[in-house]
């Protein structure tokens, strides 16, 4: 069993998946701005579908990592939400600059022009994944704790191993929604073009 | 609300989101089932057609 933090209590225990939803988040939205630089350099149609998918799981991560760390912040610090940490400034930031990805996909005609609009956009934003991550750092406020520092992780083993654990569960849940709905929308294009065919 | 409220409240959040996702990914495979069996139909018909 995982120890209590002396400190916050039992509600500290949000940090178990609170933290790796967020590492999470970023991953996909890395992913997503991988598959896009793969899709320019390429030229290769599939890229583009990945890239909004992983994009579309960094969203619902970046969600749930924004409302479990509200919910989080209000037992520790008592508020919602803090503006003057720039780790939630900048972690809002980027969520906000991934869903209005969402909205230029959708203005946009299906095509490979759509696609190029899309990549360029996913990679720009990939460059606030590592300032929001070091925002904490590099920041002089100390609102948000700092559990990985240079000295290494600032927690028992025990404390460690579940965060792992937990870590390790959220990623492959992350990777099998992924490939299920990669999945589901590639059946989903496959069928569209079957019926036209079978319709002609 | 203490502690353990706020943790049970975030626990909540991310279990609805899952089975939430996990209702829509059903549906929607739901969805793929049924139109798959329908082209098969308009299939078997264009075959049977000659």
């Amino acid at each position: 069993m995982v120890p209590e933090d002396a400190d916050q209590g039992i509600s500290q225990k949000i940090f178990y998946f609170h933290v790796p939803i967020a590492l999470t988040a970023y991953a996909c939205f890395g992913w997503g701005a991988l598959k896009a630089l793969l899709l320019l350099w390429k030229r290769e149609e599939r890229y583009d579908l990945e890239s909004y998918v992983g994009i579309h799981q960094g969203t619902i991560f970046g969600a749930l990592t924004l409302i479990t760390g509200s919910i989080w912040a209000r037992a520790s610090w008592g508020v919602w939400w803090a503006w003057d940490s720039n780790q939630l400034v900048l972690f809002l930031v980027l969520f906000l600059f991934y869903s209005a990805y969402f909205m230029l996909r959708f203005s946009v005609e299906d095509g490979p022009r759509r696609a190029n609009f899309c990549a360029v956009y996913a990679l720009f934003g990939v460059a606030l994944i590592p300032v929001s991550f070091l925002a904490i750092r590099l920041a002089s406020d100390f609102i948000h704790p700092t559990v990985f520092t240079r000295e290494g992780p600032q927690m028992t083993g025990t404390m460690f191993a579940t965060f792992c654990v937990a870590w390790a569960a959220m990623t492959t849940l992350a990777y099998a929604f992924y490939r299920v709905e990669l999945a589901g929308k590639r059946l989903d294009s496959n069928l569209r073009e079957l019926r036209e065919a079978l319709t002609a | 609300m203490s502690g353990g409220d706020y943790l049970a409240a975030a626990y909540a959040v991310v279990l609805v989101t899952i089975l939430l996702y996990v209702v829509i990914i059903a549906a929607k495979l739901v969805r793929l089932e049924r139109e798959t069996a329908e082209l098969a139909e308009l299939a078997r018909a264009r075959r049977d057609d000659g």
